[in-house]
């Protein structure tokens, strides 16, 4: 079962890859779609995740900064398979020396001492890594809940769960060097990583909502733009500002 | 006498005026100086908000390059428009762009600063890295700053780049999608942008 699935994605891949070159990424599949779940995205946010994340951020800072250490460094699991497929052995060490380190001295991740010993993880995951193999982003939706993506990166979503030793772990529930958990365990991890992030976005998405005469392309331009740093490893934006001389 | 000293008042007014919000044209210092004292106003309690809003459009209206800008964000239409159009669009762009200035600013809480390099791309451009590291704890943010120096005795601002998001493309690429939605219409983004300014 698990390598029929390996297989389709595999597949899928490799069809996304012989026609992703002639898609650009601000190109949508279906528009329409994609703002009507936009929408319902939009009161999910507003019904559920925002007073959520209104709650969390009123926890004292320590609890805050505490979870979040502990989601990044369960996150930097994903990142060790990734760094491994895209040859960067310098963030593969960075990856697994700071999980091994927050994992054991900082507590179950809930502390950063690696931090602090320089090792700075960037996040990796499928999408990224088939970026770096030359696969194009294929064109722009939304989903439901998740919200932006493009279809190289929803392949990539399905293809973490494989590749994620946490996922292996939790949704697989296959023992690994001792640890055991659940499908309950994944998603409530996902959960919290998505409250965090709102949490810390608060002031950041008011403000854009409010200056945006079309709220929904902002944030597909923001969702593109992001995912080409973290693709690049670099905060240069690659504007076109030259061109215009 | 008395008509001399009203005189010198004046000039003295009229200098000082000049200087207000002039800095300096090399622009690394250019940035330095704009946003400490940016931080020292907007974190002066004795200021009232529209205090602080004249403030933040009279810094934008001389050191931001807004009708660049406004023509950047019109993407390739602005070779293809009309004049008149792009004439209209110019004057209700700035009404936008400094509506929406003043009010991401309105909340802003204390900030220390600090200019990390600053990379010539070429002639025309200067890219100042720096970083902003609010008070409380959280964690510091990384901004670049696109500054024009055609004319290298007075820098303008042409972009920000937060954490490696343009502002400039951004609001490119939101009026891009409604110009595609409306067969690239100058008049449609227009008075999107005037209802803006209105509400």
């Amino acid at each position: 079962m698990y390598w029929k699935k390996l297989i389709v994605i595999s597949f899928i891949t490799m069809i996304l890859s012989l026609h992703s070159n002639n898609i650009k990424a601000a190109e949508e599949c279906f528009e329409g779609v994609s703002r009507s779940i936009f929408k319902f995205n939009m009161a999910f946010d507003e019904a559920i995740l925002e007073p959520v994340a209104k709650g969390y951020s009123k926890l004292p800072k320590p609890i805050k900064i505490g979870t979040s250490n502990f989601t990044s460094n369960i996150a930097t699991l994903l990142s060790i398979p990734n760094n491994l497929l895209q040859g960067n052995l310098k963030q593969l060490g960075h990856s697994t020396g700071s999980f091994l380190i927050n994992s054991s001295i900082g507590i179950l991740g809930f502390l950063n001492p690696a931090e602090k010993m320089g090792l700075t993880p960037h996040k990796e995951d499928v999408g990224q890594t088939l970026a770096k193999y030359g696969i194009g982003s294929g064109c722009y939706f939304v989903l439901p809940i998740l919200g932006p993506t493009t279809t190289r990166d929803t392949v990539g979503l399905l293809a973490d769960t494989f590749i994620d030793p946490f996922a292996h772990v939790t949704i697989r529930e296959k023992e690994l060097l001792g640890a055991s958990g659940n499908t309950i365990d994944y998603y409530s991890v996902k959960g919290i990583t998505a409250v965090d992030f709102r949490s810390d976005n608060i002031i950041n998405f008011d403000s854009l909502e409010k200056n945006s005469i079309d709220l929904y392309s902002s944030l597909k331009s923001i969702y593109l733009q992001d995912r080409e740093r973290k693709i690049n490893n670099s905060s240069d934006s690659q504007d076109d500002w030259e061109l215009d001389n | 006498m008395k008509k001399i000293k009203i005189f010198f008042i004046s000039l003295i007014f009229f200098l000082y005026t000049l200087n207000l919000y002039a800095y300096s044209s090399d622009p690394r210092d250019f940035v330095t100086e704009l946003v400490n004292e940016a931080i020292s106003k907007l974190s002066d309690k004795t200021l009232s908000t529209e205090e602080k809003a004249q403030f933040i459009e009279q810094v934008a209206l001389n050191n931001v390059d807004i009708n660049a800008l406004g023509l950047y964000t019109l993407g390739e239409l602005r070779k293809s428009a009309n004049k008149e159009d792009i004439k209209e669009y110019q004057i209700v762009f700035e009404k936008y762009f400094l509506k929406s200035l003043t009010s991401r600013l309105t909340d802003y809480s204390s900030s220390k600063f600090e200019v990390l390099e600053a990379d010539i791309k070429s002639s025309n451009y200067t890219i100042i890295k720096s970083k902003m590291m609010p008070e409380s704890d959280d964690p510091e943010i990384k901004i670049d700053w696109r500054i024009y120096t055609k004319n290298p005795d007075k820098p303008l601002i042409r972009d920000l780049i937060v954490e490696g998001l343009s502002l400039a493309r951004t609001q490119k690429e939101e009026f891009a999608s409604i110009l595609n939605s409306n067969n690239n219409d100058i008049k449609v983004l227009i008075n999107k942008l005037q209802d803006f300014v209105n509400n």
